[in-house]
């Protein structure tokens, strides 16, 4: 055996001096540069391989960053990294990456483009929108965002005087969500970062929300350590997510019967005596009348609409009752399933209700206190010109704006034309439903900018292409954190931006400047902003920009006591069972299950979600993570394709409803689904071939997601209602 | 003296893949080969299902068959328990891949060694945990030294039934899973 005497007494003497496993804690990039000499710097940072928002350290050695670790000062990331996280140099590197100004030159989507400099490319978009504003008023330019960059062109559009701005994290993610516990808690469970105590839930129940796939990262920390702490996990899911193998209990819900479990879980709980009585009678209104509503809704009622047993019923929902209030319904994030969406939530918010969850531990925890004096350098914006046409006929449609509505506008010209949209950090091809409608609405544009880091389709359709800095190379602003304390985290480049990237917040200012709206530009630079709005806020900037993360001192208040009494912001400032709000604008006032259709024989209802090294289509290209995970597949019950005589593994397309194929892709035959649906890992099946890596691997779901069903209350688009049949691949010929 | 192993709570591993992408970066391992993976493994027939997740590793074996079968002692033992590779010495020659019952090694084919999961020497002698023990988003990956009777890994093995993998094969690793499935309360 091979052993070297030189290692033996290496080891020996750290063995003596006990350091061994003892790591250096983080206290700020500059001891840790110190401690370690040499050529290494760190700069702390914020994430943005998804938008949890993270505390990094980067490792930059020689201009090169080398590694990323998660900043233990930050509460979002607590010194961990997610898979993603870590492969965020994958993205800066990523060859694929855009990196100069281009100019279309071929047919919209040929993918014939000339190089320009930063001047031209500017010079010819602000010429463009100056034209359209002239011509049909500063309305006719529109703004879809995504994540930070959002910021900066929301601000162009609207000095402009449009306000038609969109955030599909809104309709085609969690705005029913949001909008569910606003109506009744008069404020939503936070978007950013859901404040959900699982560190001390002793039972947590989960509608669909697949934790360990959706990888959020402290959520997840404490979903892991509420599994080792032997927590009781009730998941309710068609599929048999990573998270329902770390249930005691995993109920096989019909999809689109959610509200059914639920409206019968409010009866159990009120004719059972589950609920909080005390809490109920202190913060709530409308018990008596949510008691009345929910009578019809019987466990053997439930087991039939759901095919869901009975028995299962009544124990998951007696669980929650015996241990509440310390206990939780999670809110979920992705909401927009069935149209019927805001009153779903609605569901959960009031049996978080019932079992007093709200500020308890184990619950939902109150927001930390945290109150920053504004901060501006540019005048207010003006009146908009024209009403925005973002919120439809949706009176509850949050501020963020509906992506759709805004798309229909466009293709209609109702009110009045929309001529130009410019799209930052958003592959709106593959998150909008519909994308014959997406297409419709791009071929109606007199321009199209998109702001991007890498050639998604929906870029590759662009007239004008703007590259972006990853965030790894830009500030981006300082964050306030609002975890069970508050904070203030920040963004700041660990290099210089590669190529001819730009940061976001310098793209948008030139372009104010170019337009004649020099006085809504950045002043000098965003990091002298930063110091600025920093100082305004008493927060001392070079401790913040070498510590990653400053906590502000006794702003925690996260649960219930007799001095830390819970404020909500509804007409009635109580907890409303019964919906003030909902009942103005002529709503059920408590939720009504309604049956949604359901696929004939021979069609399955298409389910999608998310893989833990993906998020969406802005990951599919990078080294890391496209290792493991190239395509997605169609998950599909062993029985069924027994039945349809497909292997596992099989190449096959998918039809739906409206005759829609998608691109070709693998069953994957399973146990772990129910016999009525199929399920498929969104963000894949890209077709631009300048993502090389990505380009037509797997099938994408937003293709054969043709229909979606609006809910009535807050315009998010519900996508999960559609059908489809599976179609070998033989007799595709 | 150290004697280094690793313990995987694999009730607290939610299968995020974080341990993978990070062990990948730290240690520089080329592209479609890996150092560490963590396997799914669901049984069962619906809806009666039962979930294992499982990382995997060099088990830095007591009795390992890649030292034995190496011609040239560039696999080896070292006094802190753990087997490492001489890249120097090693000529590449595929005996110690073939040889592994766990499938922990590959070839580096740009540099012709062998190479496989170091338990991070690099970061423990310098003080740190292992980079997939670091970033384990579960804390399911537990590395420490069992010839310290405090440390984490000693204390769970004193307190948990544990298994090893292949135990037949009369390896003896030093990679320790515990909760197999996560606790039905």
């Amino acid at each position: 055996m091979a052993f070297s005497r030189r290692n033996f007494l290496k080891y020996a003497a750290m063995s003596a001096e006990g350091t061994m496993l003892a790591e250096t804690p983080f206290l700020s990039a500059k001891a840790r540069e110190k401690a370690e000499g040499g050529n290494v710097h760190y700069v702390p940072t914020t994430c943005e391989m998804c938008f949890w928002k993270c505390g990094l350290i980067a490792k930059v050695v020689d201009g090169e960053v080398v590694k990323l670790e998660g900043n233990p000062l930050h509460p979002q990331s607590r010194g961990r990294l997610c898979g993603r996280g870590q492969a965020g140099i994958g993205l800066l590197y990523d060859k694929d990456r855009l990196k100069v100004p281009m100019i279309r030159t071929g047919a919209r989507g040929e993918n014939r483009y000339k190089q320009a400099s930063w001047d031209e490319a500017l010079g010819f978009v602000a010429d463009k929108l100056k034209a359209i504003a002239e011509k049909h008023g500063p309305e006719a330019v529109a703004l879809f965002a995504h994540g930070s960059p959002g910021t900066y062109f929301n601000n162009l559009v609207r000095a402009m005087g449009s306000a038609n701005v969109a955030y599909p994290s809104f309709s085609q993610c969690l705005g029913a969500r949001e909008v569910a516990w606003e109506l009744t808690y008069g404020q939503g469970p936070n978007s950013t970062c859901e404040r959900v105590d699982l560190a001390n839930s002793r039972v947590i129940a989960m509608f669909g929300t697949h934790l360990g796939e959706n990888m959020h990262n402290s959520q997840n920390q404490e979903f892991a350590e509420a599994v080792g702490r032997g927590a009781k996990i009730i998941v309710v899911d068609p599929r048999y997510s990573t998270a329902a193998g770390k249930a005691s209990m995993w109920l096989p819900i019909k999809p689109g019967t959610d509200l059914a479990l639920l409206l019968t879980w409010i009866n159990i709980i009120i004719s059972e005596g589950w609920y909080d009585k005390e809490y109920v009678a202190k913060y709530t209104t409308g018990f008596d009348e949510l008691k009345k509503s929910v009578k019809t809704y019987t466990p053997a009622w439930a087991a039939q609409e759901t095919e869901l047993p009975m028995r299962q019923i009544v124990e998951a929902v007696r669980d929650l009752g015996r241990y509440a209030p310390n206990v939780m319904l999670h809110p979920g994030r992705h909401f927009s399933w069935h149209g019927n969406d805001t009153q779903r939530g609605r569901a959960m918010a009031i049996i978080n209700a019932l079992l007093g969850t709200w500020g308890r531990p184990g619950g939902i925890w109150l927001p930390a206190k945290l109150d920053l004096p504004p901060f501006s350098e540019n005048p207010p914006h003006p009146e908009e010109h024209k009403d925005a046409v973002v919120f439809g006929d949706y009176p509850f449609a949050g501020g963020e704006g509906l992506t759709q509505v805004l798309r229909d506008a466009t293709i209609k010209e109702d009110p009045y034309p929309i001529k130009a949209w410019l799209v930052a950090g958003t592959n709106l091809l593959k998150t909008m439903p519909k994308q014959a409608l997406t297409r419709k609405a791009i071929d109606k544009l007199d321009l199209l900018v998109s702001i991007d880091v890498m050639p998604t389709d929906t870029v590759m359709l662009a007239d004008v292409i703007l590259p972006e800095a990853t965030y790894l190379e830009r500030h981006d602003g300082l964050y306030p954190i609002t975890t069970r304390e508050a904070g203030i985290a920040l963004r700041q480049p660990a290099i210089a931006p590669m190529y001819e990237s730009k940061p976001a917040w310098w793209i948008g200012s030139e372009l104010c400047k170019k337009m004649g709206l020099g006085e809504y530009a950045v002043k000098d630079n965003w990091e002298g902003r930063m110091r600025r709005q920093a100082k305004a806020w008493g927060i001392d900037y070079d401790e913040l920009a070498d510590t990653g993360y400053i906590s502000i001192p006794g702003s925690a208040a996260p649960y219930i006591t007799a001095t830390n009494q819970p404020t909500f912001k509804t007409p009635s400032k109580k907890i409303e069972l019964v919906s003030s709000e909902l009942e103005d604008e002529d709503f059920d006032v408590v939720p009504k299950y309604e049956p949604i259709e359901q696929p004939k024989t021979g069609e399955y209802r298409l389910l999608y979600g998310r893989s833990p090294v993906h998020t969406f289509t802005r990951t599919v290209n990078n080294q890391w993570l496209w290792e493991l995970k190239k395509e997605n597949e169609v998950w599909l019950n062993n029985k069924e394709a027994d039945r349809l005589g497909v292997k596992n593994g099989e190449i096959v397309r998918l039809e739906n409803q409206d005759r829609v194929r998608s691109e070709p892709i693998k069953v994957r035959a399973t146990e772990r689904i129910r016999r009525d649906c199929v399920f498929m890992i969104h963000g894949f099946g890209q077709h631009s071939p300048a993502m090389s890596r990505a380009y037509n691997r797997g099938a994408d779901d937003q293709n054969l997601i043709t229909r979606y069903k609006v809910d009535p209350i807050c315009g998010s688009t519900g996508m999960r209602v559609n059908f489809v049949k599976i179609i070998k691949e033989a007799s595709n010929a | 003296m150290p004697k280094y192993a690793m313990v995987i709570d694999q009730s607290r591993c939610i299968g995020c893949m974080s341990c993978v992408v990070a062990c990948k970066r730290e240690n520089d391992v080329p592209p479609e080969h890996y150092r560490t993976r963590v396997l799914e493994m669901v049984s069962g027939e619906f809806p009666k299902l039962k979930s294992e997740l499982r990382s995997e590793l060099c088990n830095h074996c007591d009795n390992p068959p890649c030292v034995t079968v190496c011609p040239t002692g560039a696999s080896h033992k070292e006094e802190d328990g753990s087997v490492q590779i001489d890249r120097k010495k090693c000529v590449g020659c595929k005996a110690c891949v073939a040889a592994c019952p766990y499938n922990a090694r590959y070839i580096n084919e740009e540099h012709g060694y062998a190479d496989k999961c170091s338990f991070c020497q690099h970061r423990v002698r310098a003080g740190k945990q292992p980079a997939c023990v670091a970033t384990c988003i579960g804390k399911s990956r537990i590395f420490g030294d069992l010839d310290d009777p405090n440390s984490e890994v000693s204390q769970i093995l004193r307190k948990h039934s544990y298994r090893v993998l292949l135990k037949g094969a009369g390896t003896r690793p030093n990679v320790y899973y515990i909760n197999q499935f996560p606790k039905k309360s």
